[in-house]
């Protein structure tokens, strides 16, 4: 019932004039930024629901592409997704309890295990460049033209035959491929790829956005500027770093393990 | 600093939100919601011109059927331009991002959007976006159709689309943050006592609105992206020589762009629901039912997008069940102008200026409506889709309905905005010019799409020309509605008579602010006991839905 | 596993469900390698949306939040099903042409 703009209770640093509590702030805060998580479903959703389609329709290229990433290193980067959110949901912990030391380090193992992330990603894109599985005129941009016949990589000419490999499976199962089947479908690959690149890259893209945000956070916390009275930015900073951990935790599935049991490791 | 006499002659208040502090940069970084609607009034104005004169270059070279004024390609050029010009830069943020952000906030009885630099820096996406846009018309334009269709877009064809495609995402973004901000704000920022049953209908629009922002307007960044993607580095989402597949372009796009054209009317719809009763010195007829139906549109409006689709090649039986919810939007849409006319019904009905935008909005947009479902219906659609009957259709949406009624808000707030009165009599003329150019220009379109004539050729058999000429007469007579009030608002910025805070003698928190309100809105926040539109109390005679 | 007292999850919670994840990843890993037939992608899928659900009730705590967030993301879950199912229900009945 407070009818005056001065009210009663003291007035924290961080509340902003529009509000007139830091509940206040911090529900709508949170709120807003679960509203803003929305529209992010919405954006990787429309990639989702492109990748499903092409996935329908071009199964057997998606099951070619898919074999041909290293599924290792995918399952040690959703390990090391899955390590850094518990780091982050810590960090957040240590800010609400008032955890001064605590909330940097944990600031800290967060950043390191999402650059760990970008780097195995990095490692990944420059296996599939050095294979020439970069779908589109890539010799235009980017000087190695897309090719799944093999003899392109320049550390071991035996990488990057997905046409072979599609032969060879089949006949795992006592199946005939001609080579121009075969050949066709290892072209149908850069649909594959072209999805890889643009669902990985977008969520490396919000990766690195993530490392920002957790840099701002970190001089913020270093500053002790969060504590239980105040920490809507630490809790923000979790929700989206969270989230960008969900869109690996359905990637990895979707890119990496499609029918896997066919081909190899 | 609470100096707002109350006196026969009103009087400007000594201290308001554009005499707190001067300068440009009190301008540029302000974080005042209503400063921001004051820089998106400016800048959308710019963007409606410029796109109007697109559509004047269209008209006029449409006189005659051989297209003597400009090549094919440039035709395509101007055609492409006015359509992104008017609906990404000038309709969407039209009335949520210039009226919304000014009255919502008062509306719900709080200082501030919740989130001010958010709302700052969707202005400046929105001046990202143009800029991006801009450079694109100048070096030489985009000709693919505001659609941006693939294949064509992503190889085929020479203009900017990358440029203009990146404008469109920027500005796609300004539209996210002023739903984010919206939608948080009317959920946790409404004054003591104002209940969601006691919202005004304009923030329960808005609010409709921003949801179809918030969950539309990702996708059609995505969609452009891959676009761009498949632009740049020529890989295979779209077009269907590498393997892609151009409908799922259209599927995608429809998803967000469907949608958006609600995006586009319910703000509309939300004036009209403020200046009726008010007009009408009653209570608006079944309050609830005209509330929920905005989220009805909204929820119903995200599972129709295949209409747009019904020839392009998608399967029978899809097209049949999205044919059958396009039919379902109908009903909250026509449950909104049932209650409007039953509002005025028995009213004591004021021709005011605003009154006659309102009543131009709900004759056009139930004619746009109504075209609607012919071209909804499968059978139908077959026949006239692409050609100027939907033109003729979504024009008596767009403008008939959603500029009529921006027009309307703002002659309805200007007094809010400003704190001064428009000219009555211009502003009946210019609202009477724009309602016969508007039925000119665009009626004769009607029956052209119905005889045959397809849209976006620049070219048309010799036996259409008649049609085309009362067409072209009809934009004319618009242009002269459209360049009227620009005259006579900027007039009344000097010379207008002092308003006082309620010159209609409305309901609503905004009106129990000063004219021009202060910088936070109220000196006082105020605490609602009452419904909203509590016109005529004691006269009252129709019952309330609640 | 979890004490409504608290508004808010203690460490000791966020281990258990930081361990369940990487149970479900490596589970997910080796189940890739068994041939199920069509329940291959189907386990994978539900093993993730188990995972998911974990990290958005515990770690971004909508387990204690308020009904309008579990609202909010109920209805992007609901959106993005609607993109979803009614873009297949074009591509997955094309082929049933009427005779």
């Amino acid at each position: 019932m407070s009818t005056s703009q001065t009210t009663t209770t003291e007035h924290h640093p961080a509340l902003a004039h529009q509000f007139d509590s830091m509940e206040q702030q911090q529900d709508a805060s949170t709120f807003g930024m679960w509203v803003f998580l929305l529209t992010e479903i919405m954006m990787f959703g429309g990639l989702f629901t492109a990748y499903l389609i092409y996935r329908i329709k071009y199964y057997p290229a998606f099951v070619a592409g898919s074999t041909s990433i290293s599924v290792i290193w995918g399952f040690i980067n959703t390990l090391v997704l899955i390590c850094s959110s518990f780091t982050m949901a810590m960090a957040v912990w240590s800010a609400q309890t008032s955890r001064r030391k605590l909330q940097i380090w944990f600031l800290i193992g967060t950043m390191i295990l999402g650059s760990v992330f970008l780097g195995i990603k990095a490692k990944e894109y420059y296996d599939k460049y050095d294979e020439c599985h970069i779908p589109g005129l890539g010799h235009q941009i980017i000087g190695k033209p897309f090719n799944t016949t093999g003899g392109c990589s320049a550390t071991d000419s035996k990488l990057g035959n997905i046409s072979k490999e599609i032969r060879d499976h089949a006949a795992e199962s006592h199946e005939e491929v001609s080579k121009e089947s075969a050949d066709q479908t290892a072209d149908q690959t850069q649909i594959f790829f072209s999805f890889y690149f643009a669902m990985t890259g977008l969520h490396a893209f919000h990766m690195i956005i993530g490392l920002g945000l957790l840099t701002w956070l970190l001089m913020r916390a270093t500053r002790g500027h969060f504590d239980s009275q105040y920490y809507t930015p630490m809790e923000l900073g979790g929700l989206y770093w969270h989230f960008v951990d969900i869109v690996w935790i359905f990637l990895f599935p979707l890119l990496y393990l499609i029918s896997r049991h066919k081909g190899g490791a | 600093m609470s100096t707002a006499t109350t006196t026969p002659a009103p009087v400007m208040p000594a201290r308001h939100f554009l005499n707190d502090n001067y300068g440009i940069r009190s301008w540029l970084l302000t974080k005042d919601h209503k400063r921001i609607a004051i820089l998106y009034l400016l800048s959308i104005t710019v963007f409606f011109f410029i796109g109007g004169i697109f559509a004047a270059l269209i008209r006029l070279h449409l006189l005659t059927p051989n297209g003597e004024l400009f090549s094919a390609d440039t035709y395509n050029r101007l055609f492409t331009m006015h359509g992104v010009n008017m609906i990404f830069f000038f309709l969407i943020p039209s009335v949520p991002a210039v009226i919304g952000n000014f009255v919502l906030p008062i509306m719900v009885g709080t200082k501030d959007l919740a989130f001010p630099k958010i709302n700052l820096l969707s202005w400046y996406l929105y001046i990202g976006g143009a800029t991006f846009s801009i450079i694109a018309m100048v070096s030489g334009g985009v000709d693919t159709g505001w659609t941006f269709y693939a294949p064509l877009s992503s190889g085929y064809l020479r203009g900017h689309v990358v440029l203009m495609a990146v404008g469109i995402l920027i500005v796609g973004f300004s539209s996210i943050f002023t739903g984010l901000n919206f939608i948080v704000t009317v959920h946790r920022m409404r004054a003591p006592g104002m209940t969601w049953g006691r919202l005004p209908l304009f923030v329960w629009s808005n609010y409709a609105a921003s949801l179809i922002m918030v969950l539309g307007t990702p996708v059609i960044a995505i969609t452009l992206t891959l676009l761009a993607l498949e632009r740049g580095f020529h890989i295979g989402i779209f077009d269907p020589k590498l393997g892609g597949d151009p409908v799922l372009f259209q599927h995608m796009f429809w998803f967000y762009s469907h949608p958006a054209v609600y995006i586009m009317i319910l703000p509309g719809m939300g004036v009209i629901s403020e200046i009726v009763p008010c007009f009408s010195r009653k209570r608006i007829f079944g309050y609830a039912f005209v509330a929920f139906s905005s989220i009805a549109i909204a929820v119903f409006g995200f599972v129709v997008w295949a209409h747009h689709m019904f020839v392009a090649g998608i399967s029978v039986y899809s097209a049949l069940v999205f044919s059958l919810l396009s039919y379902a939007v109908a009903i909250p849409s026509a449950v909104k102008v049932f209650n409007w006319t039953a509002t005025m019904y028995k009213g004591s009905v004021q021709m005011d200026t605003p009154m006659l935008y309102a009543m131009a909005f709900i004759g056009l947009f139930t004619i746009g409506g109504l075209t609607g479902l012919f071209l909804a219906a499968l059978g139908l659609d077959i026949h006239i889709h692409d050609t100027y009957f939907v033109v003729a259709h979504f024009h008596y949406v767009m403008v008939g309905g959603m500029v009529t009624a921006y027009m309307g808000g703002l002659h309805f707030w200007w007094p809010k905005m400003t704190g001064r009165m428009y000219p009555e009599v211009p502003a009946k003329l210019a609202a009477i010019v724009t309602f016969i150019g508007f039925n000119l220009t665009f009626f004769p379109q009607f029956i052209l799409g119905y005889m045959g004539m397809p849209r976006r050729y620049w070219a048309y058999p010799p036996e259409f020309q008649v049609l085309n000429v009362l067409s072209t007469a009809g934009a004319s007579i618009l242009s002269v509605g459209f360049i009227l009030p620009l005259f006579y608002f900027l007039w009344s910025l000097k010379y207008g008579e002092v308003a006082g805070n309620n010159p209609w003698k409305a309901t609503g928190l905004e009106w129990e602010t000063t004219s021009p309100p202060p910088t936070h809105n109220f000196h006082q926040i105020p605490i609602v006991t009452k419904d909203p539109y509590a016109y005529g109390e004691e006269e009252e005679e129709v019952p309330v839905v609640h | 596993m979890s004490d409504h007292s608290h508004s808010h999850p203690t460490p000791g919670l966020y281990l258990v469900i930081f361990i369940a994840l990487v149970i479900g990843t490596c589970a997910t890993w080796g189940i890739a390698f068994v041939d199920l037939g069509i329940w291959n992608p189907v386990i994978a899928l539900a093993i993730a949306v188990t995972k998911a659900t974990l990290v958005v009730l515990f770690f971004m705590h909508i387990y204690y939040s308020s009904k309008l967030t579990k609202i909010t993301i109920s209805a992007g879950i609901f959106w993005l099903l609607i993109m979803i199912t009614m873009s297949l229900s074009d591509y997955l009945t094309r082929t049933f042409l009427p005779q």
